[in-house]
């Protein structure tokens, strides 16, 4: 306890040196347009920040973009109370509600709940990451090849299951995102593989271009030609304050939204989107007046605020801890670690003490900052909205083709970022999540590595994956994790064979 | 045909070139697998997910179901990319954008003439003003040098 005390301190002192304080502040507030303005996801405005952040040290670069990630949860509030247009897709659930408050004129009760619960499960949060991966990142210093491939491997079926929709698409999504991870020279063996003598090619493909493709140009793609008139509402601020009674109706909403929406941040898939409609889910169980839910319950509002902010604090634990991202999002942090020279792993809060502390320190700051500005503010952050999207497109796709060629001064980034963005709108046509792509990409490397390795260890033989008891626990939960998707198959199954069995008994009869 | 049976038969033909592109590389053993190893895991495993989505998610929306409104727009933003693709670097950053921005704003989007021009101009000049000279991330200037 003391020696975290220690380190927080350590973290405050360089969260407050005058750089950093500003970088934070800088990326709450990017973060908070970028949360405001739909199709310009956290995702897609992390890795367009990223080029700006190689003049930076690493400690302020990663400050700017987690600001960024944080900035987006609050930001993507607004335009769903205010005009039911999620910003970003973690703010569905709020729409619901939030936008019924603010037909009834309690627009700002709606967004002062959604700032207060934000800024409780973001604190709350942080200190759950302080406290929890620091004792992870010591567990997995015991790791070897066979517990890291069978970690991957769970991690990646969990994404499976858990990012909705087909679980078999799903997998697909995985193994296309691995497979475009191998592209690129062989580092065990020197050979080239699926590079077509395009010598760009030889290092991979990065999962800049790649996420800026699939999130970035495919949403451009699949919006840019539908009339876009938000009809704007325009809050009173003076009546900002809630109630008393809706402040005690959201108390313990935005007490289990924190918790859900930690724990269910730390498993990997789209985790701040889940939380959201399971802390939703979950108020509307709870609550004595179930009926009022989508007419404009602030519980509506403070479970699922609370819940988005918390998981991605959470996202933030095995990828600090274990260096293992659980989602696109982590995934480009960690990207952008990686372009800092600095290798994320168990050993990255050992050897970087001052980076990850002050990380945290930083997000004490930048959740304290955004309840201060986010409300005064949310005046101007709304007449974002007003930029008509035939004209933000274009300025979007521009800042798409200066972060990608930034990264590596490459027009072949650009121009895998162009062919991953119709791939991307293609895919989402045909019902396809693009974010397990994204994380098969950032995997890939450490998946063969790790799986290459532990076969070596083992003489060629599988069995040492379940003789290691740890990586044995893994694969049992990966084993769970398919037998889950297969459950509602073979239901399906013995529903038709039972009902066909009723029929020849009716034929029968 | 259906959207999961075109799907599926896509992932099958992809796992199959991909089978296909790893003869070249060495699979190795077991003990000591070669560069072919994984990614020949991964096409069979690939594969497989095709027959599936061919064979048991039969019920989804038939193929003529999918709309294509935003065709258009679509096709000249991914030309637009692949513009950029290929002339950021022969061209320079600033002569590229003038030329994509104007063709989406002036072309595509229909703006009045000296709307496109100056959100043209201004984006493009105020974007490399911003990136290249003040944050210092080095955008190309073409053969020109402009």
């Amino acid at each position: 306890m003391a020696e975290t005390i220690q380190n927080l301190m350590l973290g405050f002192s360089t969260a407050f040196s005058p750089g950093n304080f500003f970088y934070a502040i800088m990326g709450c507030l990017i973060g908070t347009m970028v949360g405001v303005l739909p199709g310009v996801g956290p995702l897609a405005g992390i890795s367009l920040l990223l080029p700006s952040t190689f003049g930076l040290n690493p400690t302020a670069g990663l400050i700017l973009l987690a600001g960024v990630f944080y900035g987006a949860m609050y930001g993507g509030s607004t335009t769903s109370i205010l005009m039911r247009i999620p910003g970003e897709a973690a703010s569905v659930m709020t729409c619901i509600d939030g936008y019924a408050m603010a037909q009834k004129g309690r627009a700002g009760p709606a967004l002062a709940i959604a700032a207060i619960g934000s800024y409780i499960a973001g604190t709350a949060s942080v200190i759950g990451l302080m406290f929890l991966a620091p004792p992870l990142a010591r567990f997995a210093l015991g790791f070897g090849p066979p517990e890291y491939f069978a970690l991957l491997a769970l991690g990646l079926l969990v994404l499976g299951y858990m990012t909705g929709g087909s679980m078999i698409k799903n997998l697909a999504m995985i193994i296309l995102g691995l497979l475009f991870g191998m592209i690129g020279i062989d580092h065990m063996s020197g050979y080239f593989r699926f590079s077509y003598g395009i010598v760009a090619l030889g290092d991979g493909i990065g999962v800049v271009p790649v996420a800026v493709g699939l999130f970035g140009i495919a949403e451009i793609l699949a919006t840019a030609g539908n009339p876009f008139r938000p009809d704007i509402l325009k809050p009173k601020l003076k009546d900002l304050l809630p109630s008393r009674q809706e402040f005690r109706d959201s108390m313990f909403p935005i007490g289990r939204g924190t918790i859900l929406g930690f724990l269910i941040g730390i498993i990997p898939g789209s985790a701040h989107i889940i939380s959201t409609f399971m802390s939703y889910a979950v108020e509307r169980r709870l609550s004595k007046h179930p009926e009022k839910f989508g007419k404009g319950a602030i519980e509506g509002v403070a479970g699922p605020e609370s819940a988005n902010n918390a998981a991605s604090c959470g996202a933030l634990v095995p990828m600090l801890a274990l260096g293992v991202p659980t989602g696109p999002v982590p995934a480009v942090l960690l990207a952008a670690l990686m372009i800092h020279g600095i290798n994320p792993g168990p050993l990255f809060i050992k050897e970087q003490p001052t980076i990850f502390w002050g990380l945290i320190a930083s997000m004490y700051l930048g959740n304290f900052v955004l309840l201060l500005l986010n409300l005064p503010l949310v005046g101007i952050f709304i007449n974002f909205l007003r930029i008509p999207y035939r004209v933000l497109y274009p300025m979007i796709l521009m800042f798409c083709v200066i972060g990608v060629y930034a990264v590596n001064t490459s027009f072949v980034d650009v121009g895998i970022m162009s062919f991953m963005g119709l791939l991307g709108y293609i895919l989402r046509k045909f019902n396809f999540e693009t974010a397990p792509v994204v994380l098969g990409v950032v995997l890939a490397p450490i998946i063969e590595m790790s799986l290459r390795q532990a076969l070596a260890m083992s003489n060629g033989s599988y069995a040492i994956f379940y003789q290691r008891p740890v990586s044995a626990i893994f694969l049992v939960g990966a084993l769970l994790m398919i037998l889950l998707a297969l459950k509602p198959l073979i239901r399906k199954g013995m529903d038709w064979k039972w009902r066909e069995q009723l029929s020849k008994a009716d034929e029968n009869e | 045909m259906t959207i999961d049976r075109l799907s599926g038969t896509v992932l099958l033909v992809l796992a199959g070139f991909i089978a296909f592109e790893t003869r070249v590389l060495p699979l190795g053993t077991h003990k000591v697998p070669g560069p072919a190893y994984l990614p020949l895991l991964l096409a069979s495993i690939l594969g497989v997910l095709g027959i599936l989505l061919i064979f048991v998610k039969a019920k989804s929306p038939p193929l003529r179901s999918l709309k294509w409104p935003e065709g258009l727009h679509a096709a000249a933003i991914v030309a637009c990319c692949f513009f950029a693709t290929f002339f950021i670097e022969v061209l320079g950053y600033r002569v590229t954008m003038l030329i994509v921005l104007g063709f989406l704003f002036g072309v595509v989007e229909r703006m009045k003439i000296w709307w496109a021009l100056g959100l043209t101009f201004a984006l493009t000049f105020g974007s490399f003003w911003i990136f290249n000279n003040m944050l210092k991330v080095i955008l190309p200037q073409g053969g020109l040098g402009i």
